[in-house]
């Protein structure tokens, strides 16, 4: 055991900070980067070109489409190296994370040529389409409607959830072409242009008050035959790729973490002695540090496999489950820790991060599969257990019984 | 980067499945339990045949002159079949306490007897049904002679020596006490686990040997439950995986309501927070045996985040598994309870899991770098 770089990794590792040296600020003591500016998305824009022209938007492309052919480990460390620069997040994962990885498999070497480099450098921004308003959890529940007309398709219906789709310029799309056919054979999957005639985009307002979510309906939107990603009913089989992506996307629950509990306990008040030496605080924050450094320890085992070349086991599939409860308690701990005046919204950074953390969790929760389904996953795939039997099996979908 | 272990490691670690696997170590843990032994004396034997008792005892006596690692995978599969030995307390505290404290002639003496298992050594530290600590320690150790009587000591009758946690004009120090003396009255206790024994053990001025230093007893033996809570975490890790993988097979194979039970949501999501549980215990527990096998200045938080972890891993998985049996998981007859109460036997035997929180946070406290 140990924790260093091979030679090899060490040098890129270099190579790696060199650049961000050069082309952006460190982060400060506080543990998250942060922005003024004013216009979040030119920012962003910016640094991912940025890093598109020194080749670091899409390392583990191939270099025709912008990347430079990085090995699994290499992304890890360039992201670890990353993470310690104050740079912009949150815009382009969706659309690198999930709409790539399905673009490079199905779609043509044309396509590709043409939407995946500009998708790396940030120019053109995608966002995912598959959620609905009775297709959650269910996703294969959905009930958007394509009709075929000649060498296009008509699309009629409503997308849900998706991020960005107020700001993106393209999006990837699961549709029922044949309600006739059983729930999982009935889907065709498309590629869109979200300013495409017949899109609207309607931001959704969460419990957080802010809007980073939409609902997009679709009226008659005309999308090509060569839009197409996969054959005719191939949709599902298309969609799981996506969301295996979007579950290794997911990650880490970004927010008030443990060390912030615990730096805030030092020096909060709590009837008249320091909160840290309340007994109950003291045995949550152990609690909390075992498991953000499980988290953190199980990535290190991750790591040391792709490092090795092997394949990784399951145990990365726990992150979700574990980051997004742990940032909630830690919300709601932080948000107890000022007893009667827990209520009020004082100009204080850590409170507000507590706040932040109590109201996002429970998004983040739901986000990307929710707790229960993340669990299915887990029994299912790794521990072998068999699936729910089904109400919906072998039906065709127009005769699934759904409520309403 | 390699959070992992080696090949040799993990061969060592299969040999060592195997090996208990076909001595039917699970089977030889019910039988002590049943017949109130103190241990299995033929597979502690064979135990000592195979070397393990001198995995970490340095070449130049006789030992394998390996590190805490290959301990680590070893520990790891006696928790996984309930080794009813000695293990943990002549191993993984006594003869740590020998390598680390005891002077060159204390060692020659010592060492080469563990490694044969002529001396079979225990930790005694608790005297009253509280936690032991700095202040209440009533064992007193004049001119080398110890008096006092400690309760729940692991293995004690099986033990030829004990290592004694001691007050003295000077402050608490560790004593050596070999057995042998008439001057040491050890008795039989009843315990929730009887599948290792407990006893009481009485010192009447009895000859005892310093280990290390006549002052800093207290953070002497500090010292050794960081290292063996490492350890102990693997054999808990072991525990814990055991328990999940007798609960999922039988959630496969029990039908209620016309189909398999492990296709309910509610006995899916109970082993799905089982895994959660051990993968962190297990990353956590990787960590504390590279920070062991290292010596490094982070092992106390370490060892303590790894030994929070694997308690609540074993508490979880062995209390699920019965729940998942149903009422077989609550008979005699099914193996379910010899996890839960293994499980208890190691949350307790190095310090309760509430006193290892404390004790994560308290050296987050001291760490200047949290």
């Amino acid at each position: 055991m140990d924790f260093n770089d091979t030679t090899e990794q060490a040098q890129f590792r270099k190579t790696c900070r060199e650049w961000l040296e050069q082309n952006a600020e460190p982060k400060s003591s506080s543990s998250r980067e942060s922005f003024s500016d004013i216009d979040f998305l030119e920012v962003a824009k910016q640094w991912q070109k940025k890093k598109y022209d020194a080749g670091w938007a899409m390392l583990h492309w191939p270099k025709e489409y912008g990347g430079i052919a990085a090995s699994p480990i290499e992304r890890i460390i360039w992201a670890e190296e990353e993470s310690k620069f104050n740079v912009p997040r949150g815009i382009f994962e969706i659309g690198l994370g999930m709409c790539g990885p399905v673009m490079m498999e199905y779609a043509t070497d044309e396509q590709k040529e043409r939407f995946l480099p500009s998708m790396a450098e940030g120019t053109e921004i995608w966002c995912q389409l598959f959620s609905e308003p009775s297709a959650g959890s269910d996703v294969a529940g959905l009930r958007s409607k394509a009709t075929q007309d000649g060498d296009n398709w008509i699309i009629n219906g409503q997308k849900v959830w998706t991020s960005g789709a107020h700001f993106c310029d393209y999006g990837i799309l699961v549709v029922r072409h044949d309600p006739n056919l059983e729930k999982h054979k009935g889907m065709t999957f498309f590629f869109v242009d979200m300013k495409s005639q017949g899109i609207e985009v309607k931001p959704i307002k969460q419990i957080t008050g802010g809007s980073s979510f939409n609902e997009v309906y679709f009226t008659d939107v005309v999308i090509p035959d060569s839009q197409r990603l996969g054959a005719i009913g191939d949709g599902w089989k298309v969609a799981i790729t996506t969301l295996m992506n979007e579950r290794l996307a997911v990650g880490d629950a970004n927010g008030a973490d443990v060390k912030e509990a615990f730096n805030w306990a030092k020096k909060q008040d709590d009837s008249g002695e320091y909160l840290i030496n309340n007994r109950a605080t003291r045995e949550s924050i152990a609690d909390w540090y075992c498991e953000a450094n499980g988290l953190k320890n199980t990535k290190l085992r991750t790591m040391s496999a792709l490092s090795k070349g092997e394949t990784p086991g399951p145990e990365a599939s726990i992150t979700k489950i574990v980051s997004a409860n742990k940032l909630q308690d830690i919300g709601n701990f932080g948000i107890d820790s000022l007893d009667m005046a827990g209520m009020l919204k004082p100009e204080n950074n850590e409170i507000q991060s507590f706040q932040n953390a109590w109201l996002g969790a429970p998004g983040l929760r739901i986000a990307g599969g929710t707790d229960e389904i993340l669990k299915n996953i887990i029994s299912e795939r790794v521990l072998g257990l068999p699936q729910d039997p089904r109400a919906d099996k072998g039906l065709p979908f127009k005769d699934i019984p759904s409520g309403n | 980067m390699n959070l992992d272990f080696s090949d040799d490691q993990k061969f060592l670690q299969s040999e060592a499945r195997k090996f208990l696997e076909k001595e039917g170590s699970l089977n030889r843990s019910r039988k002590v339990l049943e017949d109130k032994q103190s241990i299995d004396k033929e597979l502690w034997n064979k135990i000592v045949e195979l070397g393990w008792t001198g995995i970490r005892i340095p070449e130049e006596y006789g030992g394998l002159g390996l590190g805490h690692l290959e301990l680590c995978v070893v520990a790891e599969e006696l928790g996984r079949y309930l080794a009813p030995v000695p293990f943990s307390s002549s191993v993984y505290l006594f003869t740590e306490a020998i390598i680390k404290y005891a002077d060159e002639e204390v060692k020659q003496d010592i060492l080469p007897r563990l490694i044969s298992g002529d001396i079979i050594g225990t930790l005694a530290v608790t005297e009253d049904l509280f936690a032991p600590s700095k202040t209440n320690i009533k064992t007193l150790t004049d001119n080398n002679l110890l008096t006092g009587r400690k309760i729940a000591v692991p293995d004690a009758e099986i033990a030829t020596h004990s290592l004694v946690v001691s007050n003295s004009t000077s402050g608490i120090c560790l004593r050596l006490v070999d057995h042998s003396s008439d001057s040491v009255i050890i008795e039989h206790q009843d315990t929730i686990d009887e599948s290792r024994g407990h006893f009481s053990v009485e010192y009447n001025n009895t000859p005892s040997i310093l280990i290390g230093d006549d002052s800093n007893g207290w953070d002497f033996y500090e010292n050794l439950l960081d290292q063996a809570a490492v350890l102990f975490s693997f054999e808990q890790i072991g525990g814990s995986q055991a328990s999940l993988d007798m609960a999922t097979s039988y959630a496969k194979e029990r039908y209620a309501f016309g189909r398999q039970i492990g296709s309910f949501q509610a006995i899916k999501h109970k082993l799905a927070d089982m895994y959660v549980a051990i993968t962190l215990a297990k990353s956590n527990s990787y960590y504390a045996a590279w920070a062991l096998s290292t010596d490094s200045s982070d092992l106390s938080v370490a060892s303590a985040t790894a030994r929070v972890s694997s308690t609540k891993a074993f508490q979880l998985c062995s209390k699920e598994n019965i729940q998942t049996h149903g009422g077989n998981g609550f008979t005699w007859e099914y193996d379910c309870h010899l996890y839960y109460k293994r499980s208890k036997l190691l949350s307790v035997n190095i310090g309760s899991l509430s006193n290892w929180k404390e004790k994560l946070v308290s050296g987050l406290e001291k760490s200047n770098t949290y």
